[in-house]
């Protein structure tokens, strides 16, 4: 997964201003949180910049599919194992009867829930990664055996 | 199908966990979504990709036809084996072990190269076990000894053993259970383990367990292969601290040999602290067939039947195992109910199969009905048709069908080989 340095080396790194950050680096940051989009930098549409273009849409594709607080899952690598579903402490909290014993949801207030072989996304406000006073709950990525489960 | 707060849900027979909580969405006679399914079970509750044809001799017939050219053969041979069965429910392995009676034949399945010895040893009492909820509500202390349930039991370690909270366990895995791996190489299950993990060379398990015995008396552990004994120390002080150990043996250590050490390695574990044993079955109803067995003959597996005054006579041994009588080419015909050994065993073995009349039952088209005289397709047990299982710690489970459709159940169609018999 691409971070805020490998973005910012296919930026112009003019620190123009144009897109409304104060330098590249910060549009690089904010490119990586999904506060703006690869179109907010206008110098990039010249031609010299057109290759850097293709490549930084080509990094940021994978961000783009990925929920509000970043979850991204690798539906190739899951097994449906459900160690994420019962691992997450929202889960837990939300559901103690069902997943909270090992068991299939009772609910339909929990974050992660296993469907058809792989596990899906719901509820996100609900996850401890949303909003701004989020924590950086890593629970459901320590206890995958995978790796199928990535925040960017 | 178990009925919850207004939720139907099903068991998925995809592999010896049995989880009684899978919802399905069905429209019309097609399975829509699986929700709770791993992805092995949601494979085998969508169906196959290929099922299996309705074939005697290269031809299409129909059932009928099929069933009675089945029948003629197992009629005809003097020696015949049935073989497989752990894909099947109770009921159709019941109905095996009689016609098995009826036809003076061998019958075997997949636990006489596996984990027929610890098997046998739980069934006759020489090991300590429990059952899975017992796991859940109050183990602390969880082995998996040459087993990687992330891969042959996906929902394994979330079910049942390392992350739920239980009565005894409310923290769960974060604070109040204890997960270690011993294998020969770093599995996904190991993965999640962390430093828990003890990497072992291979074929080394009966020494390891040796050394394990000397560290858990108090002795010094005499290493005959390159290991730190620190770490041999420090599974020990964990082992000995357990209020209630599980050990987890999958296929990695299954030998005969084997068993003896690990029976001797139980047995020291329950004087230092409190260890209990599953293992790790992998065809939902190995088990089931072993206890049916066990239940009819006093034997869990490689058994001969023959006809006798009295009733019957059964004979059991290493003879009898499936291995033994493909390589000494004891047999004149086959029936394989459920299974596919003409792709797991070795070439050697299996090549004899290609040479005697065989007959392949079973739901999904595989190497050995591709070599079958006669297929019969069968219903997918527990999404076509209900039953019984055992699952891998002994509990009985019920299970209704999740769609009806027209095929015929493993035992309606060992029933009607019987009346044709």
């Amino acid at each position: 997964m691409a971070n805020a340095m490998e973005i910012y080396q296919f930026l112009p790194k003019t620190n123009c201003k144009k897109c409304g950050k104060s330098t590249c680096m910060a549009f690089a940051v904010a490119l990586l949180s999904r506060e703006v989009t690869v179109e907010y930098c206008t110098p990039l549409k010249e031609t010299k910049f057109k290759k850097n273009y293709e490549k930084l849409l080509e990094i940021v594709a994978p961000v783009e599919g990925s929920t509000e607080t970043g979850l991204i899952v690798h539906e190739e690598k899951c097994f449906g194992c459900g160690n994420c579903v019962v691992a997450c402490p929202v889960n837990v909290a939300n559901d103690p009867q069902g997943v909270g014993i090992g068991r299939a949801p009772t609910n339909d207030k929990v974050i992660l829930q296993v469907e058809n072989g792989i596990v899906r996304a719901s509820n996100i406000q609900e996850c401890r990664r949303f909003g701004k006073n989020r924590i950086l709950c890593n629970l459901c990525i320590i206890t995958c055996p995978t790796e199928a489960i990535e925040f960017v | 199908m178990v009925s919850c707060l207004n939720k139907n849900y099903y068991v998925c027979t995809g592999c010896a966990l049995l989880c009684d909580d899978i919802e399905v969405e069905v429209s019309g006679d097609q399975i829509t979504t699986i929700k709770t399914a791993c992805r092995k079970g949601f494979s085998r509750i969508r169906g196959c990709i290929e099922p299996m044809p309705c074939i005697v001799n290269g031809k299409n017939v129909d059932i009928n036809t099929a069933i009675k050219d089945a029948a003629k053969i197992l009629k005809n041979a003097d020696k015949p084996l049935i073989f497989g069965l752990g894909n099947s429910t109770s009921e159709a392995q019941k109905q095996a072990i009689k016609l098995a009676k009826r036809i003076d034949a061998f019958i075997d399945d997949t636990s006489s190269f596996c984990q027929g010895p610890t098997l046998e040893a739980i069934l006759h009492g020489k090991i300590r076990t429990c059952t899975l909820d017992d796991v859940r509500n109050r183990a602390d202390v969880i082995v998996y000894w040459g087993a990687d349930p992330s891969n042959s039991h996906p929902r394994h370690l979330s079910r049942y053993s390392y992350f739920p909270r239980g009565e005894e366990r409310q923290r769960g895995w974060e604070e109040d259970r204890t997960a270690i791996v011993i294998d020969v190489r770093k599995s996904h299950t190991a993965k999640i383990c962390g430093d828990k993990f003890f990497q072992i060379p291979l074929h080394t398990d009966a020494f390891f367990i040796d050394a394990l015995i000397d560290a858990l008396s108090g002795k010094v552990p005499n290493m005959l292969f390159d290991y730190d004994i620190k770490n041999l120390l420090k599974l020990a002080n964990i082992l000995k601290k357990a209020q209630f150990g599980i050990i987890f043996e999958g296929f990695g250590i299954y030998n005969i040999e084997y068993m003896e050490t690990m029976a001797r390695l139980m047995g020291k574990l329950n004087e230092v602290s409190n260890f209990h044993l599953i293992p790790m079955v992998e065809h939902y109803n190995m088990r089931g067939f072993n206890q049916n067995l066990f239940e009819e003959t006093g034997f869990l597996n490689r058994v001969k039947f023959k006809k006798c005054e009295k009733g019957f006579d059964v004979k059991y041994g290493v003879d009898y195992s499936i291995m033994e009588v493909l390589n000494t080419k004891k047999i004149d015909a086959a029936l394989i109910i459920g299974s596919d050994p003409m792709s797991y065993l070795p070439r050697s073995a299996a090549e004899y199969l290609l040479e005697i009349p065989l007959v392949s039952v079973g739901p999904c088209e595989n190497f050995t009905s591709r070599v079958a005289k006669v297929t019969i397709p069968s219903a997918l047990s527990g999404v076509e048709c209900g039953g019984s299982a055992v699952r891998m710690d002994g509990v009985k489970v019920r299970f209704e069908p999740i769609i009806k459709r027209a095929r015929l159940s493993d035992e309606e169609i060992l029933k009607r080989i019987i009346e044709a018999i």
